[in-house]
């Protein structure tokens, strides 16, 4: 079973989560939903430092040993840091996706985006409906 | 969707479902990693009654055989199996087959799932043309079911539910006997590199064939795998699969079974292989390890010096190995181990190198 969604952060319908940092930033990952679905997760292909996205545009790539899945962007900036241990172990996204597992920092161009996302409550009543 | 007996089974262990070629089919029952680790440690059962199961009956049987198969049966002695492919009429391959000799005039063919049908179209146009008609061609696919049961700790858990000793069963034999109570086909055999069995029952037994399997290997940690870990199981040991690495206008000489098709027999497709094996290939199949970091998949490019060369037919992540690995055609001049390809992953040109097959082998005891 899917661990809990955390309260401190916003959610897109793609399965990332953003938290915002109070800085201007968010730390964002996929959720622990997400991870489940994926399992055993062999590589991240991570972006640049300096690279500027927009809400939802593809930022990270995903691999489990079945399948390739795009990591969008929850909200539109810059990339500030990436979480490099993921280059060797890769698995800390299955073990911990909310924490360890985090992906990108990202400075944030319009932190009024983060409304377009959902609160805990909304994802969680969000994946009941996709799971019917 | 077609359902295997054992689907319900399936559902009630938590399996996630595919169609798999008109099947619904267990992808993964828990993760593919360590559904792959338990098979190549311990052992692991696979519902493969999807596949397609042919009869060959009737005297001409082997003569219809050696007629539409690459592969010399002559020598092949009762309960040997011997691996073919179906060639068309220009060398390409219909299906790879594995055939079981049961006695001279009793053989059976087991097929790709979603090649069946036209297998057996094919070989019943050949025998009608070939006046064939004695010979009887049976599908009992419905009626039969086939697990896999793979990995070093097979052999003593199928001997718990079996009187007849598998000890003096050879790789590549199959024996008539009995698994619990049911009559059964079991050949030393499989797609994932391990020792290992297939078992053949009726379809109405396999359940109760499966759910004992399960219990008497319990102790030896015996687990259900899904098509997942049979996927990067058989690439690990270098296995083709039908449909990524075969197709009717890939001959037998461009991937690796130049061995199972023996032109010094009479065959349909057999001018046309003669002729390709004089003329050489242009494009060879071959194995490739990534070095640069990235994953190649069924589809992706191969690039050399910047000129695009060639296309992924599988690539996964290897579990054992713990790299990225693959097959893909190349032209010939870049078929020998050592020389570097390139792989466009996305955005990206990873370096790999063209490697001898397979990339695992199993410990012999």
């Amino acid at each position: 079973m899917a661990k809990e969604n955390p309260a401190d952060r916003k959610y897109s319908k793609e399965h990332e989560w953003a938290k915002d940092n109070g800085d201007g930033t968010v730390t964002m990952g996929i959720t622990d939903y997400a991870q489940e679905m994926l399992t055993d997760i062999v590589y991240v292909e991570l972006p640049a430092p300096g690279k500027k996205v927009r809400q939802m545009e593809t930022l990270a790539v995903v691999e489990s040993v079945k399948s390739v899945s795009d990591v969008y962007s929850p909200v539109s900036g810059e990339v500030t840091e990436v979480n490099q241990i993921l280059e060797n172990q890769p698995e800390l996204i299955n073990q911990d996706a909310f924490g360890k597992g985090w992906i990108a920092k990202i400075r944030m161009d319009n932190p009024a985006e983060m409304n377009n996302l959902m609160d805990a409550a909304g994802y969680t009543a969000f994946l009941k409906e996709v799971e019917h | 969707m077609q359902k295997t007996p054992l689907y319900d089974r399936h559902v009630q262990l938590g399996a996630k479902l595919i169609d798999f070629g008109g099947w619904a089919m267990p992808v993964q029952y828990t993760n593919v990693i360590a559904e792959h680790r338990t098979t190549r440690e311990a052992a692991g059962l696979f519902d493969i009654c999807h596949m397609g199961e042919i009869d060959v009956k009737g005297p001409g049987a082997f003569a219809l055989l050696q007629c539409v198969m690459s592969r010399n049966l002559e020598g092949q002695k009762i309960g040997q199996m011997k691996l073919s492919i179906l060639p068309n009429r220009r060398g390409g391959i219909i299906d790879d087959l594995t055939i079981y000799k049961f006695s001279e005039d009793y053989y059976r063919l087991v097929t790709n799932a979603a090649t069946k049908d036209k297998d057996l179209n094919w070989i019943r146009k050949i025998k009608d043309e070939k006046g064939f008609r004695s010979v009887e061609l049976i599908d009992i696919t419905e009626d039969t079911g086939k697990l896999d049961l793979q990995g070093p700790l097979s052999e003593q858990i199928l001997q718990r539910i079996m009187k007849d000793p598998l000890t003096p069963l050879r790789y590549y034999c199959s024996m008539e006997t009995k698994v619990l109570d049911a009559p059964a086909i079991v050949s030393r055999s499989g797609y994932t590199g391990e020792d290992g069995f297939e078992i053949y029952v009726s379809a109405d037994k396999v359940g109760e064939v499966w759910d004992a399997l399960l219990e008497a290997g319990r102790p030896a940690g015996i687990k259900p795998i899904g098509l997942g870990a049979r996927d990067t199981l058989r690439l690990e040991s270098g296995m083709m699969l039908y449909g990524n690495e075969m197709c009717e206008t890939v001959s037998p000489f461009e991937v690796v079974y130049g061995w199972v098709t023996n032109l010094e027999k009479d065959f349909i497709g057999c001018d046309a292989l003669m002729h390709q094996k004089r003329e050489g290939v242009k494009k060879k199949l071959v194995g490739f390890e990534v070095e640069d970091r990235g994953i190649a998949r069924h589809g992706y490019k191969v690039f050399k010096e910047g000129r695009e060369i060639g296309e992924v037919t599988s690539g996964t992540f290897a579990p054992t190995l713990q790299k990225a690995i693959g097959l893909a055609f190349v032209p010939v001049e870049c078929r020998e181990p050592g020389t570097s390809i390139d792989i466009q992953i996305r955005d990206n040109f990873a370096k790999a190198q063209v490697v001898l097959l397979p990339f695992y082998k199993r410990k012999k005891k």
